[in-house]
């Protein structure tokens, strides 16, 4: 059976409209990379807007090449016959704003100074990534998503999308996010970041001008990063005390299998993802409240919202718990909004909105059939 | 929904049309053990009303997703805290009660988070149950289906039980229909003669 979109390639966007920004700075020209699959119908009602998490990118599904390992961060998901069918949903993904996949970012250049923007570029939220994502949908002549999806700091966006353009989407998907970071959650992130601020080669985020990259603080963010993405039963099973060779060496060199494979992670990620975007991201993710302009209430924060919705959490994710999903689908029952929320079973912890699971693609492949139902 | 399914629906589960029958047009009800949400759809179509479904089964879930019901996966023995108090017009309990852990906590919270409660359950005190017990069984039937051993219901419980509940928890009861197996309303001695009855109640003001 073929399942995949096939081979794909990105589209890139050009906007001259100026973007303004959440924290006041302008952004005068940018541009979106973008991909899409299936075919947009003539009333264009079928268009589902994919967002991507801290470390996604418009590459969803599909392949780059005849190579397998040049699929799609959510091809698992996204496809004909998958649970987001490309035979009924004209699919869109694309590289946030502030990114390093092609979208304007901190490593583009900025045509008023010919050099990267570096530390320059604007602090960018989710209200901003979704105003530029409505560009996006206006440049295609889609008044109104049939859903928009994301999981984790892409649930995020499906939320926004819901307050900012209430009447822009019927149905928000809103897979392994939370309402607003926890304390806990923002402390991560801020180690994360010192990692590469103190980073000798960080050079006050404008590392490009002296041609170094602040590897090893991305590395170290990276690898703390993904150890709260995942479970401890998750790694238990996976590695367990196993040792590398077999027997203990009584130094610092890799010794433990999980050591080994982290680094391995840090190491893969220092050399695909810019440093600066990886604090953007981070930064976005603690700044996302939508209850920080209603007293901290999430019930009046979510009274614009008009999307039906699908709320998915995982039972072992720690970083962005059931409890937070929960909170959410608490204030969309307050503001008596259609709802559904399941909670996964699922033992990949934070990372389980990217793995293949019969009953969450179950769930989801429901749900959808509910979207397609009404256009 | 068509009519056909309408009326498949109420045949199947003679409690529907009872419940149905104490619910207002437009009424918000939150359907707690809700299956596959037959009840919500039959609801909404008979009553219009804005519901949600509770439940913990992940293929009951799926196919309340499916049938277009708004679900909330949860345990109902770990109460009802996702849910503000005084949210619904009606909180339903459908043949559920008698397979609830937490019977007294649950009730309370039914009646925290809805105006009204409505409950359904298998009648314990039914002739041919109490029959089978005389025999020296436990009952097997259409509304007690399992074997003793594989029973989800723990706590089974007779009309005359669940009255003395309501009232030893200060609750009053506000309407009562008895039903045999088909459907018909059961008038005299409907401890012995109905097989399953619907309650609705309300706090003691």
């Amino acid at each position: 059976m073929n399942d995949s979109v096939g081979i794909v390639s990105a589209q890139c966007a050009t906007f001259d409209t100026p973007l303004q920004f959440r924290s006041g700075a302008i952004l005068p020209r940018y541009e979106l990379v973008y991909e899409t699959y299936g075919t947009l119908n003539a009333d264009k009602t079928n268009a589902v807007l994919i967002c991507h998490a801290l470390s996604g990118h418009h590459h969803v599904a599909g392949r780059h090449s005849d190579d397998p390992k040049s699929a799609g961060w959510w091809d698992n998901m996204i496809g004909p016959g998958k649970p987001i069918d490309t035979d009924k949903f004209f699919v869109i993904g694309l590289n946030n704003l502030g990114g390093c996949h092609g979208s304007t970012g901190p490593s583009s250049t900025n045509p008023e100074t010919g050099k990267p923007y570096g530390a320059s570029f604007p602090m960018v939220t989710v209200e901003d990534w979704v105003k530029s994502q409505a560009r996006l949908a206006d440049m295609f002549g889609i008044r109104q998503f049939a859903a928009v999806v994301g999981g984790s700091l892409g649930g995020m966006q499906a939320l926004q999308w819901s307050l900012s353009y209430p009447e822009r989407l019927r149905h928000a998907l809103v897979i392994a996010a939370a309402p607003r970071l926890t304390a806990e959650n923002i402390a991560f992130n801020d180690v994360a970041r010192n990692a590469i601020l103190t980073d000798p080669d960080f050079h006050g985020g404008n590392f490009y001008e002296h041609g170094v990259v602040p590897s090893r603080g991305l590395r170290l963010a990276r690898m703390l990063g993904h150890i709260t993405y995942l479970s401890d039963d998750a790694m238990a099973d996976k590695f367990g005390r196993s040792l590398r060779s077999g027997k203990l060496g009584y130094n610092y060199d890799i010794e433990f299998e999980i050591e080994s494979y982290l680094r391995y992670q840090g190491d893969k990620f220092a050399k695909s993802f810019d440093a600066n975007t990886y604090l953007l991201m981070t930064k976005a993710l603690d700044y996302f409240d939508p209850s920080r302009e209603y007293d901290d209430d999430l019930n009046k924060a979510f009274a614009p919202a008009q999307a039906n919705f699908l709320v998915v959490s995982f039972t072992t994710d720690w970083r962005f718990a059931p409890e937070r999903s929960r909170a959410i689908v608490k204030a969309l029952l307050h503001n008596r909004r259609n709802v559904s929320y399941a909670e996964i079973s699922s033992t990949h912890g934070h990372d389980s909105f990217l793995m293949q699971h019969e009953h969450y693609h179950d769930v989801m492949r429901a749900y959808m059939a509910r979207v397609e139902a009404s256009l | 929904m068509n009519a056909n399914d309408t009326a498949a629906l109420a045949a199947s589960r003679p409690d529907f049309a009872a419940i149905a029958a104490w619910i207002p047009e437009g009424a918000s009800v939150l359907d707690l053990g809700c299956g596959d949400g037959s009840l919500l759809r039959y609801l909404r179509e008979m009553r219009s009303v804005h519901g949600y479904g509770v439940e913990i089964s992940d293929a009951k879930l799926v196919a309340c997703i499916r049938n277009g019901v708004n679900v909330i996966q949860g345990d109902l023995d770990s109460g009802l805290s996702g849910f503000e108090t005084n949210a619904f017009d009606f909180v339903v309990l459908s043949q559920t009660l008698q397979a609830i852990r937490h019977t007294e906590v649950l009730v309370r919270e039914m009646l925290r988070v809805g105006r009204e409660g409505i409950v359904s359950f298998p009648n314990f005190g039914y002739w041919k149950n109490r029959l089978n017990i005389l025999r020296g069984n436990m009952p097997v039937s259409e509304d007690l289906p399992y074997q003793w051993y594989d029973t989800p219901n723990v706590h089974l419980c007779t009309l005359q039980d669940f009255e003395t509940f309501c009232a030893q928890h200060r609750i009053d009861i506000l309407d009562r229909r008895v039903m045999t197996g088909g459907g018909s309303e059961v008038g005299t001695l409907p401890n012995l003669l109905g097989s399953t009855a619907a309650y609705r109640f309300r706090n003691v003001a």
